[in-house]
C-alpha cells in the first residue's frame, strides 16, 4: 500500500477540478469559520458563552476543503476544529452562534455547547469528547452504504492525540478488512491540549494506513485546495470500491486548547514559523492574483457575522421546563438527511 | 394475551429461551431488510451458544456478519449503520465484554437523541449472569450500568415468550437497547411461543398473583423465585412479579403489588450495590411507603466478582433456599 506525499498545488491538481466561483466558496467558508469564532470568542469574553470555548484557527484550509469534495448524500462526523465543514453543509451562523452562547435556536437546543453539534437533517452527526469514538460511527456508516451497494461515503476528523485510542485502532481495521468507503482525516495539529506529537506516537501516523491494509497521503493542511484534491481523490477511491484512505492533514493549532491555555508550552517561534503559512492568507493570495475582489468577499462575510451575532443574541435561552424532555426518541427513527454540497462538481455531474 | 400480535402467528410451538430468541432474529431478518446481526464468531461458527446457528445459509454472510474482536467497534459502526438507516443487532459474546464497548454505548449512542435528535435504533444482545462456572468474566449482570445512564432502555426477559417478544419490541424501538439474555436460561426454560412477529411490551408482569407478600425479581431469578415459592410457605397467599423491564421500570405495577401484598422481596442476580432492586426498593420507600407491613427486604449476590468454583459460586448467588428463608422471615414480621 502506498503511503506518500501529495503534490504541492498551487496551480497543480486541485485547480483541474475547482472553477474560480469553487475556490471563491473554499475562502469564504474559511473566512466565515474565522470570523464566526472571532465573533464567539468576544461574546465569551463578554459572558454570553458559556463553558469553555474552543476554536480552530489556522486550520480552517483542514475542514473546509475536505468537506468541500463530498457530495449531498455523503456523512459527516466533524470535530472541534472543523466548524468550516458544518458551514459548507448548510448550518446558517446564527445557529452557530446561538449554539455557543446556549440558546434554544442552537443546533442542539442548549443541549450540548461549544462545537459539539451535528444537524442530522445536513447529514451530519456531532462529535462527543470521547475521542475519537466517531471514527467508529463513521466507520458503521460506511459499512452500511456497502451492504445496500451505495455510492457515497462517509468522512470523519480526528486529532493526533486520537491515534493513541483504541477505537482509532479499532475503526481503521475494521474499514480495512472490509474495505469500506471511509475517509478518515487525521488533523495532526502538533498538540494534543499540552502534549506534543513526540510523546502521542513513535512513528509517522499516516505510516499506519499501509499497516491496516489502504492509502495513506500527507497533506498540506493549511492548504484548502491541496486538502479538496486530497479528499477528492480519496472520495472518488472509496466510491470504485477500492476502501478507505487515511488523510494526514499538517497543521498547526495557533491558539490555546481552550480560552482558558496560553499555550505557554509551545515554544514561540513555532508558532511564528506556521502564521507565515495561514491558510486564509495563502488562499486570499491565489485569487487576488485570479482578479477577485477580496475586500468584497471580507464585507460580505462580516455582514452576515453582524446579522447573525444580531439574530443569535436576540434569541431565547432555552426553556428549563423542557430539560428533561427528548432523552429517548418516541416516534419514528429519521435518519440523517442529505446537506447542501456546493463543490460545482456535483452540479455540472462531471465528478460525482 | 399480554402480548400484542402484529401478524401471522396462528400455532404455538414449544421452544427454548434460546429457540425463542433464535425465532425473534430469524423473523426480524426476514422481515426486515434493514436487519443485521453483528458479532463476534455469530456467523459461520453460528454463535457461542448457537444463537444464530445456520443463519448464513438462509442471509448470508453479510446480514449475519462475524466482525474483528473489537467490541467497541461492534457498538460504534453499530451506531453509524443506524444513523444511516439500519437496524442493526450486537451479539456480545458474553454480557461481560459490553465494558470495552461501554463507551460508544453509554457516550455516543445513549446521549445522540437528546443531544442532536437523532434517533440510534440499536439492540444490543447481552448473554449473561452465572451458575455454571463461568468466572469472574464470563458471569455478570451489568444492567444497573446501563440504568444509570440516561437514554439507553433494558430489558430482561424470564420466559420463552418474553424472549421473543421482548426482542421484537428491541428491534423495532427507536432507541438503544439492552437485551439482558440470561445465559443460565437458554435451554432450561421452555415454554408455548407464538409464531410470527408480536411485541412484548416494556412493562412488568405479575407471574404468579398472591396477597400476603411479593417477589419482585427479572430474568434468571424469576424461576428461583417461582421455586422458592411453590410448597405454599406454608399456606401463605405469595406473589412474583417479573419486572421484564428495567428502563422504563414500571412503576405503576411495582406500586400495585405493594399494595396489594403490603410485604416485599426484592431479588438480584447482580452485585447488590446499586442493582436495579435498589431502585426497586427505593421507589417504594418513596411512594409505597404506607403499603408496606414489614421492612423492604433484598436478596442479592454481595458484591465480589463471580468466584469460579461451584461452592464458591453457589455461596454468592441468590438461590431458592435464601429467597425462601427471606421470605419466611419476612412474613413472620
Amino acid at each position: 500500500m502506498a503511503t506518500h506525499t501529495a503534490e504541492p498545488t498551487a496551480g497543480g491538481a486541485a485547480v483541474e477540478h475547482l472553477t474560480l466561483e469553487d475556490r471563491v466558496w473554499l475562502l469564504r467558508a474559511m473566512l466565515l469559520m474565522r470570523g464566526l469564532e472571532e465573533r464567539a470568542m468576544t461574546l465569551y469574553r463578554q459572558g454570553k458563552v458559556p463553558g469553555s470555548f474552543y476554536d480552530g484557527y489556522g486550520q480552517e484550509a483542514v475542514s473546509a476543503g475536505a468537506a468541500f469534495a463530498m457530495g449531498p448524500q455523503d456523512r459527516l462526523c466533524i470535530l472541534h476544529r472543523d466548524l468550516a465543514a458544518h458551514l459548507i453543509r448548510g448550518v446558517t451562523p446564527a445557529r452557530i452562534l446561538s449554539q455557543y452562547m446556549g440558546r434554544a435556536a442552537g443546533i442542539t437546543r442548549g443541549r450540548d455547547g461549544n462545537v459539539h453539534f451535528g444537524d442530522r437533517q445536513l447529514g451530519c452527526v456531532g462529535m462527543v469528547s470521547m475521542l475519537p469514538d466517531m471514527m467508529l460511527v463513521a466507520t458503521g456508516m460506511a459499512m452500511a452504504f456497502k451492504l445496500r451497494g451505495e455510492r457515497r461515503c462517509a468522512i470523519t476528523w480526528f486529532g493526533d492525540g486520537s491515534t493513541s485510542r483504541g477505537d482509532f485502532h479499532e475503526a481503521m481495521n475494521w474499514a480495512g478488512v472490509q474495505k469500506l468507503p471511509v475517509i478518515f482525516v487525521l488533523e495532526n495539529n502538533q498538540y494534543a491540549y499540552s502534549t506534543p506529537v513526540e510523546k502521542q506516537f513513535a512513528v509517522d501516523p499516516v505510516e499506519r494506513a499501509a499497516a491496516y491494509g489502504f492509502v495513506g497521503v500527507t497533506v498540506d493542511g493549511n492548504d484548502a485546495e491541496a486538502m479538496f484534491e486530497a479528499a477528492r481523490a480519496a472520495r472518488e477511491r472509496a466510491l470504485n470500491g477500492e476502501g478507505p484512505t487515511l488523510i494526514e492533514a499538517e497543521t498547526m493549532r495557533m491558539h490555546g486548547h481552550a480560552a482558558h491555555d496560553d499555550m505557554k508550552y509551545v515554544p514561540k517561534e513555532q508558532v511564528e514559523e506556521w502564521r507565515k503559512r495561514d491558510p486564509i492568507e495563502r488562499q486570499e493570495a491565489r485569487l487576488r492574483d485570479a482578479g477577485v475582489d477580496i475586500d468584497a468577499l471580507r464585507a460580505e462575510v462580516k455582514a452576515s457575522i453582524d446579522e447573525a451575532a444580531e439574530e443569535a443574541l436576540a434569541g431565547p435561552m432555552p426553556d428549563p421546563s423542557t430539560a428533561t424532555d427528548g432523552v429517548f426518541c418516541s416516534g419514528e427513527a429519521e435518519p440523517l438527511g442529505d446537506g447542501q454540497a456546493p463543490w460545482s462538481g456535483f452540479s455540472s455531474g462531471g465528478a460525482a | 394475551m399480554e402480548w400484542v400480535l402484529l401478524w401471522g402467528g396462528s400455532l404455538m410451538p414449544t421452544l427454548t429461551y434460546l429457540q425463542a430468541i433464535s425465532a425473534a432474529l430469524r423473523d426480524e431478518l426476514r422481515a426486515d431488510e434493514r436487519v443485521l446481526l453483528m458479532g463476534e464468531d455469530i456467523g459461520v461458527f453460528g454463535g457461542a451458544f448457537k444463537v444464530t446457528d445456520g443463519f448464513v445459509d438462509e442471509f448470508g454472510t453479510e446480514r449475519v456478519m462475524d466482525t474483528p474482536l473489537a467490541e467497541s467497534g461492534i457498538i460504534g459502526t453499530a451506531i453509524g449503520a443506524a444513523v444511516v438507516g439500519m437496524r442493526p443487532v450486537c451479539e456480545m459474546q458474553f454480557s461481560d465484554f459490553i465494558s470495552c464497548g461501554f463507551d460508544q454505548l453509554v457516550n455516543v449512542a445513549g446521549k445522540m437523541h437528546y443531544r442532536q435528535g437523532l434517533a440510534v435504533p440499536i439492540t444490543v444482545r447481552l448473554p449473561s449472569g452465572g451458575g455454571f462456572s463461568g468466572g469472574p468474566f464470563h458471569s455478570q449482570n451489568p444492567e444497573a450500568w446501563f440504568m444509570h445512564s440516561p437514554g439507553i432502555k433494558v430489558v430482561a426477559p424470564s420466559t420463552a415468550e418474553d424472549a421473543k417478544g421482548l426482542l421484537h419490541a428491541a428491534i423495532h424501538d427507536p432507541n438503544p437497547v439492552c437485551f439482558m439474555e440470561h445465559k443460565h436460561l437458554y435451554r432450561r426454560v421452555k415454554g408455548e411461543v407464538p409464531s410470527g412477529v408480536f411485541e412484548t411490551p416494556f412493562t412488568a408482569r405479575v407471574a404468579q398473583p398472591g396477597s400476603d407478600l411479593v417477589v419482585i425479581a427479572y430474568g434468571a431469578m424469576v424461576p428461583v423465585a417461582l421455586e422458592a415459592v411453590s410448597d405454599g410457605l406454608d399456606g401463605a397467599s405469595v406473589e412474583v412479579l417479573d419486572l421484564r423491564s428495567l428502563v422504563p421500570l414500571d412503576e405503576e405495577a411495582i406500586l400495585d403489588s405493594v399494595e396489594r401484598c403490603s410485604k416485599v422481596v426484592i431479588i438480584d442476580e447482580a452485585n447488590q450495590m446499586c442493582a436495579a432492586g435498589a431502585q426497586v426498593a427505593a421507589l417504594i420507600a418513596e411512594k409505597g411507603f404506607e403499603s408496606l407491613d414489614g421492612p423492604v427486604v433484598r436478596v442479592a449476590t454481595p458484591d465480589v466478582p463471580i468466584p469460579f468454583s461451584p461452592p464458591l459460586e453457589s455461596a454468592v448467588l441468590p438461590g431458592v433456599d435464601r429467597v425462601r428463608e427471606a421470605c419466611r422471615e419476612l412474613l413472620a414480621y
